[in-house]
């Protein structure tokens, strides 16, 4: 079943002096996907996307394209693209010329060039400004045409390290949509960096969280988010709510560390009742956010440790004469909504 | 206002009024601030060069040898004498060799400073390059008056590794040759590469160093190999770099009097022309005129290198 996955890492290591920036990854990426390397700077995401690009040298381990070992491979026959963080689009070239470069590289003849030029830029939603240099485009434009620039040769996989880390967060949402629909549209592989946990759920059919040069977890961004891995996992995607085996013990009766994600938490009165299937938990409101959408409330547990609770404001909050700051509250929650975490029991 | 200042802080002095007074008033501030450097750029400067313009357009009565103080063309007219033609050709030609020359020397090292050193040894090339103007014109064009001289160590050097046949047979090069390389246009030449090399190599390096190693990158990951990238992308945006270090080379190429004084065969170039006009000769208009043509033709210059794009990725 090799063949099924477009690109295989194997215990791929890069050092920078003494420290490895990447340390002995292996994954496989299945052909068409969208796969997201999610991680806090400094974590090697970048290094190991560089490496798959051909800029880096690993210093261990294979890069396997299709089939194929292509450590050695010079990066201008790889048949990998990449978005750059800053676009580096070529300032003396105009828009469309920059567009055409990798066609203009392969000699392909002028007319054809500009003709396919003109596509790319229709398919990102820029047709018209070929003309103009990339100074004269806005933020946004510019990286839809190192988009356009990065498709034109039809390579078989896409390299983007942090595209939209540059924009404003309206802008930001926009292209996540428009990415994933392009992404679709070309069918091709994507390998995409971020730090931001919101993208790389959102677009992803797979993520790999990356922590200290090492991968964290690999699964997708449903099974990252409700079963994460490790107590990293758990605090860096989505809200930390991550209690320690003293503070579990006293909740579950094991003393093994879980986490419980904020808005699968119901507040009730104290004393309240409790279904079978669920847990509880005692405590007081510690400081309340109202957030617009969603009021977002921290709990002081009475028998140690403190939760995150998200409340979607279906109602007015102001009709809850109760949850306010410094009132006692029970948590509840159902049984299997939590994840244990540690090497006790359970872990993914 | 005096009432919020008053419970605020004690009641400001003169120069506190006047500070709030700038405040308030940001044209007068930028007015002050603007005046003494316009003035000097406008009455010192740009009016020394139309005094000087001025000067051009008067001419020498033959017999008297007094300047004739009324406007005219006649003195333009004298550059176009044969003698002179000769002067500006020589002194154009020495120009154009010398930056290219220094352009082909400062482009390799500039480009290894700016792409292969780190902060260090950076540093040292910076220091390196620049030490020479640390040190004076007038010592170092005597240095290589004595290195390029008949009795001078370059001689010696081809003589000592057999190679003194190759050296007389440059030196018997029509026009370019000479005696002795330090009376030869060789020598001329070589002295003015050393002289302006380094406000070559600078702006150069300072273009290659603008360029973000990801446009490398991109380049590469769409197929060029390292040949066009360089050929695509590099040369392209070092190209403002290449001319603003030309138009240092080759203007001063074209105003310097000292250099072929001392070095070489004693024809005259446009400075020293200049020099021997308003002194010995007591020459002031064509003086002026003579000075007149390196504007005219860096003018030109600069029109051509900006046709061909030069200034395009500014």
């Amino acid at each position: 079943m090799r063949n099924d996955f477009h690109l295989e890492l194997r215990h791929l290591t890069k050092k920078f002096g003494e420290t490895a920036a990447v340390d002995d990854i292996s994954f496989d990426i299945p052909r068409g996907s969208f796969a997201t390397l999610l991680g806090p700077s400094g974590c090697g995401k970048t290094t190991t996307l560089r490496m798959i690009a051909g800029f880096y040298d690993p210093d261990k381990g294979d890069i396997i394209l299709g089939g194929r070992r292509i450590n050695e491979l010079p990066a201008h026959r790889r048949g990998t693209a990449m978005v750059f963080q800053d676009y580096a689009l070529f300032p003396h070239m105009t828009v469309g010329e920059n567009v055409a470069y990798g066609l203009m590289i392969r000699k392909v003849p002028k007319a054809e060039r500009a003709a396919r030029a003109n596509e790319m830029l229709d398919m990102v939603a820029l047709g018209g400004l070929g003309g103009r240099r990339p100074s004269q485009l806005s933020g946004g434009q510019r990286q839809r045409v190192a988009l356009a620039r990065a498709l034109i040769n039809q390579p078989s996989v896409l390299l983007l390290d942090e595209p939209l880390g540059a924009l404003d967060l309206k802008l930001r949402e926009q292209m996540q949509v428009e990415l994933k629909a392009i992404q679709r549209q070309v069918g091709i592989t994507f390998i995409y960096v971020t730090h931001d946990q919101g993208e790389a759920l959102s677009m992803s059919d797979r993520i790999a969280v990356f922590n200290k040069g090492r991968i964290e977890q690999i699964a997708s961004p449903t099974e990252v988010y409700e079963h994460p891995a490790t107590a990293f996992v758990a605090g860096f995607v989505g809200v930390s709510n991550l209690l320690d085996g003293a503070a579990a013990a006293a909740i579950t009766g094991i003393a093994q560390p879980f986490s419980i994600r904020p808005e699968k938490i119901v507040m009730v009165q104290p004393g309240s009742g409790v279904g079978a299937d669920c847990l509880a938990a005692d405590g007081t409101i510690d400081s309340v956010l109202y957030l617009g959408s969603s009021t977002r409330y921290n709990v002081a547990l009475a028998k140690g440790g403190d939760l995150t609770v998200i409340d979607q404001n279906r109602e007015s909050p102001a009709a809850d004469g109760w949850r306010h700051q410094g009132n006692p509250v029970r948590l509840v929650w159902q049984r299997d909504h939590i994840q244990h975490i540690g090497s006790a029991a359970g872990g993914r | 206002m005096a009432a919020v200042s008053a419970d605020a802080a004690p009641a400001p002095g003169v120069l506190g009024r006047f500070s709030t007074f700038l405040y308030l008033r940001p044209r007068v501030m930028l007015l002050l601030l603007l005046v003494p450097p316009l003035l000097w750029l406008g009455v010192i400067y740009l009016g020394s060069l139309f005094a000087l313009l001025a000067q051009s357009l008067f001419h020498i009565d033959d017999f008297s040898g007094l300047v004739v103080y009324e406007p005219g063309l006649q003195t333009y007219a004298e550059l176009f004498t044969p003698a002179n033609i000769d002067i500006i050709t020589r002194t154009v030609v020495m120009a154009a060799v010398v930056t290219l020359i220094c352009g082909a020397i400062a482009f390799p090292l500039a480009y290894y400073m700016a792409r292969y050193t780190s902060t260090h040894s950076k540093a040292i090339f910076y220091i390196a390059v620049m030490m020479p103007l640390w040190s004076n014109y007038l010592v170092r064009v005597y240095s290589w008056k004595l290195i390029l001289a008949k009795e001078g160590v370059i001689t010696w050097l081809f003589n000592l590794v057999g190679l003194g046949g190759v050296l007389d047979w440059i030196l018997e090069l029509p026009v370019i040759g000479g005696p002795s390389l330090s009376v030869s246009y060789i020598g001329t030449c070589i002295t003015f590469v050393y002289i302006w090399l380094p406000y070559m190599v600078l702006p150069v390096e300072a273009a290659l160093e603008r360029v973000p190693r990801s446009f490398i990158e991109a380049s590469a990951d769409l197929g060029a190999h390292p040949g066009e990238t360089f050929r695509r992308v590099i040369l392209p945006l070092a190209i403002p770099g290449v001319a603003a270090g030309s138009i240092f080379t080759f203007s001063l190429t074209l105003g310097d009097y000292i250099i072929p004084q001392l070095v070489g065969s004693s024809r005259p170039f446009i400075g020293m022309a200049v020099y021997q006009l308003q002194g010995t000769a007591g020459n002031i208009p064509l003086a002026a005129a003579f000075t007149i043509v390196p504007m005219v033709v860096m003018g030109i210059y600069l029109t051509i290198a900006k046709r061909f794009g030069a200034f395009d990725a500014l």
